[in-house]
């Protein structure tokens, strides 16, 4: 479990950063918090030939509030953004992802932006940010650009980021007003990657449900919109009958892998629970 | 010469710290990051580092092997090849005579001919790094002609399943019947025959160290020194020297600290022999230290069991029989020296154990399988004889009408009943099954915990509670593996010698794996000579400093190595008593040794200090009279002869709650109440039991080593290997019943392995019980959220 050899640098700006992705191309690979990389590269499932460490580019750690709601900084580490009071009351959903992510230890060192960039179909946060409806700030050659969550996770480990491009930050808008969000996993154990999760994110005027998003994770090769499950929530208060038919057409909608803990059967299955434990606490 | 001490002279000491929680005294050493682990060894800049070519496949013959750009690598040493390595040793067979008819293949450092595992290293590369020889590893280029893989024990024996060796014509490794009583009357008297299958999953020790060599050849000495995290220094020993063709004396086995054990270090690693074989061959040191990627493929993996479980009861409760068949798949070998048998063969042993019951039949039945191989875990073949007759006797309970702890009550032998034979007809020196279940009773609170079960249950609140007693071997005689010509040593030694400062230096046999051995070891010398620990030394784990002894295996290092420490101590005191009488012209007899003074025996007025007696006798024998000599050193080795291993007993609890929606299940709470004769360490025993109870509830509930068909591991990491998590766990809570074993002075049993034999029972039967309102029953562990799931009809 030892790395192949690479080559290492520590650019202190932004455009170092960037002038340094682009001199090595392919071969070149952007070091965050290093929770997941270095033990990509300790397994030999991949060897760049350089690693290009962000920790020391400035401006891009840290939250703020801005006009149109939150910005999170992706070198922002995930015990900071646990801690934030700024995320409690702004950005609540993420809020409550942050505890379900690995462990202390790793969320001292894992970063906002890797959990991002990395886009593990079973992660928390690229699921919060589908349902919050995010937009990623990614900076290369060329400029900035921003692209909206709903674009940003294309595939399997698959993002919108080209080869060159640095996430440098993520912008959580505003929660509108009435709009609630719940967030439920299933880990077989505390700080595993999840089995199944689940982020929504919905408007709630008295007692009865109106637009929203359900977006799971640990279902797919990316974050899984359910739209037209959560069609089914527009104008109806919260019943045992209503949670049914949610469940019935997640098992159509839902089209999961399977793995070593859950077969599809068991996932369909499990995507129904958790929409009833997540939503009619919110609809109370 | 008469015996200066009296009877129960150990364990009524005065200032006694037997029974005490003293602390560590390698604890510091460790805090302050000076252990002597492995690979902290230094031996300069010549070692050269291991990593190997492991097979990719299950069974493939290993065709042409290219090196060449691997040789030609940055930093390569040299790449080395099963046959060149077979030039320097001889191959071992991995069988007991006393396991009639046990079969195996001989095995070599690196295999010849034929990969029978996925994982088992086939060529080694040596380099000045590990890094540089994982760099070349990469660039081995071996022909492999893949051959079908035999993964399904059940099939192993088919006509149409590859043979794995085809010496040995079968892939029946070994298979033992056992008929006691008669099976076939108490079926005829019984009122109901209840007949289970248990499934128990593969799974491993996750040692936080993991296996480590260093291995230096000197061939200007002729001398071989090897520091190895194993358990068993003098048994490494022996095989080095016989499979190297040294003398045994020419051969040094150090194993100061180890990182954890539980019996993954116990065995012959064919990775580590090759790494031996590298030192002699390249006349340098050469080190491997296993990552965590190849220690899921290499290092020994158990259980792996399917066992069909029959028990007859009688209306009233009365158990009158049980009935076992058990296969399991052992992977291409049987291990050595112990062989891969044993799981087996205690699990038809000790089935029903706790009971008092007549008539018994197994059959066990043990596979060549291409997967990795399989040997002795924590708890060897215990976790298993307890969940089947566990599971048993709760199927008993429900074919009666009759409460778990009823029908356990009426059936655990009687506590005066001892000493007696169980139905298999080993002997029980004393134990205490219905204290123990009535201390567990009350400690959780039984009556009022079904009550709650029962509340909770309107209002759809599924909660289970689950009851398991159980025996466990320990201190074990010869008769384990001596008596099968196995050269494993059940007899320990040691060492104790008074310093010319009055301290005391104490080599013992047994070895430090981290669980606290040098504390209990401590413990017992300070008490047995009369000094506070402070004023002692202890030496374990070096061949060259410690006398013969068996390490750590079976729950025997404190038993018997403290039992010999403790003889050792009361010589040793014995010299000091007579010296001193001669010092102060007194009767050796009205002495003692207090607080490392000597004392008068009656008033407890000091004497002459020890560091006195210490002067005088190094320093100015001259002053003593003529015709005396002092000694000051002892050596004192023991074994159990009485009985061929000292049993303990105890009960365990578990209380659970099952999401019948999700399939998830939470442990509440878990209970142990233990025996394990004199408690030298109470807190150290806890630990023992509760660290147990974890690696119990481990294969209970998470741990299992997936293989899909083609015999290839599919979850060899941590991430996928799912070791039991603090989050997760209950709070154990533990008991004690002394029943001390009257063989020793010491009285001191094992505790190593009772919390990992009862806890998977405990939780299957809770599980069980929190089922029990639905027609869903599990027995396949480990319980996962699927099976639960599927079992309820939720998917
Ligand atoms: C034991 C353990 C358990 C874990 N459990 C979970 C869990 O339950 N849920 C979860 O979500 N995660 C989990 N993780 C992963 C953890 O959250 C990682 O920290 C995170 O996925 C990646 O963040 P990082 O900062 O460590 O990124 P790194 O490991 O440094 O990088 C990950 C990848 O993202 C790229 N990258 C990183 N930052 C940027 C950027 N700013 N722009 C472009 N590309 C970038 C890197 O090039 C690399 O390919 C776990 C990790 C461990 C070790």
């Amino acid at each position: 479990m030892k790395p192949a050899p690479f080559a290492y640098v520590r650019p202190a700006s932004l455009e170092d950063a960037i002038a340094a992705l682009d001199e090595h191309g392919e071969d070149s690979r952007i070091l965050a918090g290093g929770q997941s990389l270095m033990a990509t590269l300790n397994m030999r499932l991949s060897a760049p030939e350089i690693l290009v460490d962000i920790g020391r580019v400035p401006d891009l750690a840290g939250i703020e509030e801005t006009d149109a709601g939150l910005r999170i900084g992706a070198m922002t580490r995930h015990a900071e953004v646990e801690a934030s009071d700024l995320v409690a009351s702004r950005a609540p959903l993420i809020a409550s992802a942050m505890p379900h992510i690995a462990h202390p230890a790793v969320r001292n060192c894992g970063t906002f932006g890797g959990s991002i960039a990395l886009a593990d179909p079973a992660a928390e946060l690229p699921a919060c940010a589908v349902a919050l409806g995010a937009r990623m700030t990614i900076a290369g050659k060329g400029g900035t650009r921003t692209v909206d969550a709903d674009a940003f996770f294309r595939g399997l480990y698959e993002t919108a980021l080209e080869p060159g491009e640095v996430l440098t930050a993520v912008e959580v808008p505003g929660i509108g007003a009435g709009w609630k969000s719940g967030f439920m996993e299933l880990a077989r154990r505390h700080g595993d990657y999840a089995m199944i999760g689940l982020a929504a994110h919905v408007e709630v005027q008295d007692g009865r449900f109106g637009q929203g998003r359900l977006v799971f994770f640990g279902v797919g090769e990316r974050p899984v919109c359910a739209v037209r499950s959560a069609a089914l929530l527009d104008g109806e208060s919260w019943s045992d009958a209503l949670g049914d038919r949610i469940a019935d057409a997640l098992k159509e909608e839902l089209d999961p892998s399977e793995d070593l803990n859950a077969d599809a059967p068991m996932r369909r299955h499990l995507a129904g629970v958790l929409a009833r434990r997540v939503l009619a606490p919110l609809a109370a | 010469m008469t015996d200066l001490i009296a009877d129960r002279w150990l364990l009524d000491r005065p200032n006694s710290y037997i029974g005490r929680s003293v602390p560590r005294p390698n604890a510091p050493r460790l805090a302050e990051g000076r252990g002597a682990f492995v690979d902290d060894i230094e031996t300069g800049g010549r070692t050269g580092h291991a990593a190997f070519v492991r097979s990719p496949h299950a069974h493939a013959r290993i065709g042409s092997i290219d090196a060449e750009a691997a040789r030609a690598a940055p930093g390569v040493i040299a790449v080395v090849t099963g046959r060149e390595l077979a030039e320097i040793h001889d191959p071992w067979v991995g069988v007991l005579s006393h396991l009639q008819g046990l079969k195996s293949a001989p095995q070599y450092a690196l295999p010849l001919e034929t990969a029978t595992w996925q994982g088992e290293a086939v060529v080694a590369v040596v380099a000045e790094s590990r890094a540089r020889a994982e760099d070349a590893v990469e660039l081995v280029k071996i022909d492999w002609e893949v051959l079908p893989a035999v993964t399904d024990a059940e099939t192993a024996l088919d006509p149409a399943t590859t043979v794995i060796h085809e010496s040995l014509g079968d892939n029946l490794a070994w298979r033992r019947n056992a008929d006691f009583g008669d099976i076939e009357a108490a079926y005829a008297e019984a009122d109901h025959i209840v007949e289970e299958t248990y499934v128990f999953a593969r799974h491993t020790g996750v040692c936080v160290e993991p296996r480590a060599i260093l291995a230096d050849w000197n061939p200007g000495e002729g001398q071989l020194t090897v520091w190895h995290n194993n358990q068993c220094p003098h048994m490494v020993q022996n095989i080095l020297a016989t499979h190297f063709r040294l003398d045994e004396h020419r051969v040094r086995v150090i194993a100061r600290d180890v990182g954890g054990s539980f019996g993954i270090k116990v065995h012959t690693y064919a990775d580590e022999l090759a790494t031996v074989g590298l030192s002699l061959l390249l006349k340098r040191p050469v080190k491997f230290v296993a990552d965590r990627l190849e220690s899921f493929l290499s290092d020994i993996h158990a259980r792996d069991q399917r066992v069909q479980g029959k028990v007859a009861v009688k209306d009233d409760g009365t158990i009158l029989a049980f009935e076992i068949d058990a296969l399991s798949g052992i992977g291409p070998y049987s291990m050595y020296p112990r062989t891969s048998g044993i799981e087996s063969n205690q699990i038809v042993n000790l089935t029903g154990g706790p009971y008092a019951f007549d008539h018994y039949r197994a059959q066990a039945t043990v596979v060549f399988q291409n997967k990795n191989m399989m040997c002795q875990y924590r708890a060897v073949g215990h976790p298993v004889k307890c969940a089947v007759t566990e599971g048993l006797v709760d199927a008993a309970a429900r074919a009666t009408g009759m409460d778990p702890a009823e029908i356990r009550r009426r059936n655990l032998r009687a506590d005066d009943s001892y000493p007696c034979k169980s139905a298999q007809g080993l002997p029980f020196e004393n134990l205490s099954h219905q204290e123990s279940l009535a201390k567990l009773l009350d400690a959780m609170d039984y009556d009022a915990l079904k009550a709650e079960r029962d509340a909770l249950r309107t209002e759809g609140v599924y909660r289970g509670i689950g009851l398991a007693s159980f025996i466990e071997v320990t201190n074990p005689s010869a008769m384990f593996y001596g008596v099968g010509g196995a050269r494993i040593s059940a007899q320990d030694g040691a060492t104790m010698r008074l310093d010319a400062r009055g301290n005391v230096f104490v080599a013992t046999g047994a070895t430090e794996q981290g669980q606290g051995m040098e504390a209990v070891i401590s413990q017992v010398a300070a008490t047995a000579v009369g000094v506070p620990p402070e004023r002692l030394k202890i030496v374990t784990g070096d061949t060259e400093h410690t006398p013969y002894g068996g390490g750590t295996w079976a729950s025997r290092a404190a038993g018997i190595g403290g039992e010999a420490v403790a003889q050792a101590g009361r010589a040793l005191r014995q010299q000091i008593l007579r010296a001193a009488a001669v010092m102060l012209q007194e009767e050796a007899e009205n002495l003692d040794i207090r607080g490392g003074v000597v004392v008068e025996r009656a008033s407890g007025a000091e004497r002459i200090g020890l560091d006195e007696v210490g002067r005088v006798c190094y320093y100015r024998p001259d002053t003593l009279p003529d015709g005396f000599q002092s000694e000051l050193v002892a050596t004192r080795h023991y074994v159990p002869r009485q009985y061929p291993f000292a049993f303990t007993n105890g009960a365990q609890a578990s209380y659970l709650e099952v999401d019948v929606e999700t399939g998830f299940i939470s442990l509440l709470d878990h209970w142990c109440i233990e025996d394990c004769g004199t408690v030298i360490n109470p807190q150290l025993v806890d630990e023992q039991i509760r660290g147990g109870i974890v690696q119990g509830l481990g294969g209970a509930l998470w741990e299992q080593c997936v293989y899909d068909s083609d015999g290839q591991m599919l979850n060899a990491n941590m991430a996928d290997y799912l070791v039991p998590m603090a989050a997760e766990l209950p709070d154990m809570r533990c008991g004690h019943v002394v029943s001390p074993t009257f063989e020793s002075d010491l009285g001191a049993k094992g505790v190593g392995e009772a919390g990992t034999c009862g806890a998977p029972a405990a939780v299957m039967n809770a599980l069980n019980d929190a089922l029990a309102p639905f027609a869903a029953r599990l027995t396949d562990m480990p319980f996962t959220p699927q099976k639960v799931l599927r079992a309820l009809g939720k998917i």
